[in-house]
């Protein structure tokens, strides 16, 4: 569905020359879930704009089911980190849900109607009418969602979503985007610097190491399908699949791979080839 | 507090309309030159019954109506082009700077010679004086675009089109309401100055006309409406303002969340 192949991005301006990407290359399959996780400032969020057709990478390429990604393609949305300045004050909340709609050319009616199940899909069927400045956090970044959702995308980015809430309220939304994601099967990738986050969520994790970035591993998470915040973040694989994950990142940060031996059952997991 | 705000405010301007009765009444200010309020009020009545003074009264009207419409329409649409155009903001820059800081009333000589005591002349100062206030403004709201929500706009696929009309427009437009209400301002200054100095037909050549036939109630009485004037306008546009911008921090106020 979604094929990075060999990316490369590098800034340049004002005489410095930043490769905040060196190269990248990994897939995920339709209807995956899969997270990202790196140190800080390793380029994930520059790794998704060029995904999602923002930034023109330096070399390599992106591909969206087979065809290469130049610009925004209409089949992914896109939410940020960033909800209060990614929904518009302007609008009322059913006006932002419903303002990409109108660019994919479909009547009032069809737009109604998944502005109306998008809404009820995140819960915010009564906050229809309401500016987003009216709203807590947590609602804001479900609105954000639900304009993601109306747009039907086949992929979905998602840049550390949940980075801005609180515990209680990010826990929720973590069980809700898996919902929607069994639900809709959707393709979601999902950004996080998280690393509970990423293992809780993901199917597979896909560990960066720090910038200039390329993939320290892959993991496949073995935890059953069904999972929650109470069972599933106790469970015995849960820990040491975290553990493993973060001691990657550990090594990354010293700027080599983890050579562990407990962990050795878990690098058998190759990275898909497609 | 808001009635006891209320309150003050009628009883200080109770107090400096009976300033205004009493101070000429007792002699400290010849009457000549200072008539006492009743008489500008009785002046006012007149004035109010007078055929010329709303043809007067019209002329003033159209002539700030017409120049604000046409300096913000400027202002707007060569804001927003300097300011989305790569390098233009750059290249205009000092030239707006050096041209901004012209008073207005420096150009009357300019408005004589093309257009003598014609609308034209009122107009030409009128658009001079207040583009500038929408064209710095517009300015300034073009650059606060959030980078976040453009790239939301972009990542939805929304054209340039749509995203100078659903994100550039909201996010200026803050900034634009600002600059209008700056111009309406200063556009009645300069219409009354122009029909004032000019002669050009208007409440400014009435106040003139006034002075030199020593009607000088007359005088203030046209002085006092041009002030109510102002103030109509400046109240005006706030309340549009407000209707507009009923989403915007500044008129929102803090909520509750």
């Amino acid at each position: 569905m979604l094929d990075v192949r060999g990316l490369k991005k590098v800034y340049e301006g004002s005489g410095r020359r930043v490769e905040a990407v060196r190269d990248l290359t990994f897939t995920v399959d339709a209807g995956e879930l899969v997270c990202l996780v790196g140190p800080s400032g390793c380029g994930k969020t520059t790794l998704l704009k060029c995904m999602g057709g923002l930034l023109t990478p330096t070399s390599g390429e992106v591909l969206l089911g087979g065809r290469p990604v130049s610009g925004p393609p209409p089949g992914m949305a896109f939410v940020f980190q960033e909800y209060g300045r990614s929904l518009f004050p302007w609008m009322r909340v059913r006006d932002n849900v419903e303002l990409p709609l109108k660019q994919k050319k479909l009547s009032p009616s069809r737009r109604r109607e998944l502005v109306a199940d998008a809404l009820e899909s995140v819960g915010l069927t009564d906050a229809a009418g309401a500016y987003p400045w009216q709203l807590s956090g947590g609602m804001q970044q479900r609105v954000a969602i639900a304009r993601a959702l109306a747009y039907e995308p086949d992929v979905l980015l998602m840049d550390e979503p949940f980075a801005a809430v609180d515990a209680q309220t990010r826990a929720d939304l973590e069980d809700l985007v898996r919902g929607l994601w069994q639900q809709r099967g959707i393709t979601i990738l999902f950004v996080t610097h998280d690393i509970d986050e990423a293992v809780y969520l993901g199917e597979r994790v896909l560990i960066l190491s720090t910038s200039p970035t390329v993939v320290q591993e892959q993991l496949k998470v073995d935890l059953p399908a069904e999972r929650d915040q109470l069972h599933t973040r106790v469970a015995p694989r849960f820990a040491e699949l975290r553990t493993h994950v973060y001691e990657q990142i550990q090594a990354a940060k010293r700027g080599k791979a983890a050579d562990l031996e407990d962990v050795k059952d878990m690098k058998a997991d190759a990275p898909p080839t497609h | 507090m808001k009635a006891e705000t209320a309150l003050l405010g009628t009883a200080g301007f109770a107090g400096f309309l009976v300033l205004c009765e009493a101070v000429p009444r007792t002699g400290i200010l010849s009457e000549d030159y200072f008539p006492p309020v009743t008489r500008i009020a009785d002046a006012l009545v007149t004035e109010l019954g007078d055929q010329a003074f709303w043809t007067a009264l019209g002329d003033t009207l159209t002539g700030w109506a017409l120049g604000l419409a046409i300096a913000v329409t400027a202002g707007i649409l060569a804001g927003v082009l300097i300011a989305v155009t790569p390098y233009l903001r750059e290249a205009t820059a000092s030239t707006i700077e050096f041209l901004r800081p012209i008073p207005s009333v420096a150009l009357i000589p300019l408005a004589v010679l093309l257009y003598g005591t014609e609308l034209q002349s009122v107009l030409l100062l009128v658009v001079y004086a207040s583009f500038w206030q929408v064209l710095i403004q517009t300015l300034y709201g073009v650059q606060d675009v959030d980078p976040v929500a453009d790239e939301t706009a972009r990542s939805y696929g929304l054209g340039t089109w749509a995203r100078v009309r659903h994100v550039l427009w909201p996010t200026a437009l803050p900034y634009i309401m600002t600059g209008v209400r700056l111009a309406a301002a200063v556009a009645l200054i300069l219409a009354v100055t122009a029909e004032l100095v000019i002669g050009a037909p208007g409440l400014g050549r009435r106040i003139a006309v006034a002075q030199s036939s020593q009607a000088v109630p007359d005088m203030y009485a046209l002085v006092v409406v041009t002030g109510v004037l102002g103030l109509l306008i400046n109240v005006g546009a706030r309340t549009v303002e407000r209707r507009a911008l009923a989403w915007h921090q500044s008129v929102r106020g803090e909520v509750a969340v």
